[in-house]
């Protein structure tokens, strides 16, 4: 019985994901109602569900993809992986008003710089105080804590050894998975409120699955500005991180 | 016809992933710049301009709005396949440098989100 439900979801992988992450967004927004009486946002709350599921899907897996490594929710990688990811935010821009993202232009390429360079000072500055001495981890930790793809390929450019990429790589997550849970908590005190706000923040918080996840938890109509400044932001990291950033590094050293 | 929205989604989409792994392969970086954000600029002119022609229909622009509001849901499956376990084993380095980070960026958000001018009146047009 058991082997006939397992192959029927694994067979339609897709058409699973659709009713499992459904049902973890109607049990999300019943939560939402019932116990935070709508203060805290249904998404929010579904976004943390699934991280949990996440790591307990991780757990019994011993895999990298959370949920998605066990055979039964294997969809699971297809929807939430980076075709549809990309699909479904380039989808979003359909609701953006372009005299609105032309207003806020210049605030997010400065957003993005600093939010390239200062995480990745922090990241340094880290590194070196954990006894990390030498340029290259250094960087490659600094450059996984602007984004946990800029991390490996930095590592990968420069030759950083694995357990460093490893490291780098856990930042980067563990950066956008506190930007996903953060971000609706902090939305006042950020002033998430206006299209060129959430450009900012884009620019700022970098990674885009933490700045949407973060965003659609807060506004919904505010996930396309966050995500037009934010999908360049992994670009510039692997632009500066091996190069730029890597050489003033060196140079400290 | 629903699927002229969706195709010239996959269009963009398409043309603005090309774009940014050309410009990322220009610039010699070993991924792709600003696809994404490529691709979403390509779907505001061209519904810009197909708006303005009249060549889009209701129908067609709903072949874009359902993928524009899957999206949610999209997000909540990429956070079912985070590596909880791997961020959470990562140790005081990674946790320390990823706090530290989100902070002072979350900081900097603050005080240039505080000196935007207040002329945001909710116009709610269209």
């Amino acid at each position: 019985m058991w082997e006939i439900f397992e192959k029927a979801a694994k067979d339609n992988g897709l058409v699973t994901a659709f009713a499992v992450v459904g049902l973890v967004v109607f049990v999300s927004g019943a939560i939402s109602r019932k116990m935070t009486f709508g203060r805290v946002q249904g998404s929010a709350i579904a976004i943390l569900i699934g991280l949990g599921l996440a790591y307990l899907g991780g757990r019994m897996s011993g895999g990298t993809k959370g949920l998605a490594d066990l055979a039964l929710f294997s969809g699971i990688g297809l929807m939430g992986g980076n075709m549809l990811r990309d699909f479904a935010i380039v989808a979003t821009a359909f609701e953006v008003r372009p005299e609105e993202a032309r207003r806020a232009g210049w605030i997010g390429a400065i957003a993005l710089v600093l939010g390239t360079i200062l995480p990745f000072i922090v990241g340094v500055c880290v590194a070196r105080a954990f006894g990390y001495s030498d340029a290259v981890s250094m960087t490659t930790i600094g450059a996984g804590a602007i984004t946990y793809i800029v991390g490996p390929v930095t590592g990968a450019a420069i030759g950083a050894s694995s357990d460093v990429m490893a490291l780098s790589i856990a930042t980067g997550v563990i950066k956008a998975i506190l930007v996903m849970i953060t971000t609706p908590i902090a939305a006042k005190f950020l002033r998430l409120k206006t299209p060129r706000s959430a450009m900012v923040f884009g620019g700022l918080a970098g990674t885009v699955s933490g700045v949407t996840a973060g965003l659609a938890a807060t506004d919904r109509k505010l996930v396309p500005y966050g995500a037009l400044v934010a999908t360049f932001h992994t670009g510039l990291g692997c632009l500066l991180g091996p190069s730029l950033l890597y050489l003033i590094v060196r140079a400290l050293v | 016809m629903i699927i002229y929205g969706t195709a010239l989604l996959a269009v963009c989409h398409l043309l603005g992933i090309l774009s940014g792994d050309l410009l990322g392969h220009a610039l010699g970086v070993k991924s792709n710049v600003g696809g994404v954000g490529i691709a979403m600029l390509l779907l505001m002119t061209s519904r810009f301009y197909l708006h303005r022609s009249g060549w889009l229909s209701a129908t067609s622009e709903s072949g874009v709005h359902y993928w524009g509001a899957l999206y949610i849901p999209v997000v909540v499956a990429m956070a079912m396949q985070q590596n909880v376990v791997a961020a959470l084993r990562g140790g005081p380095v990674a946790l320390i440098a990823a706090v530290g980070s989100v902070v002072l960026c979350g900081l900097c958000v603050s005080f240039i989100n505080r000196m935007e001018p207040e002329i945001e009146q909710p116009t709610e047009g269209e």
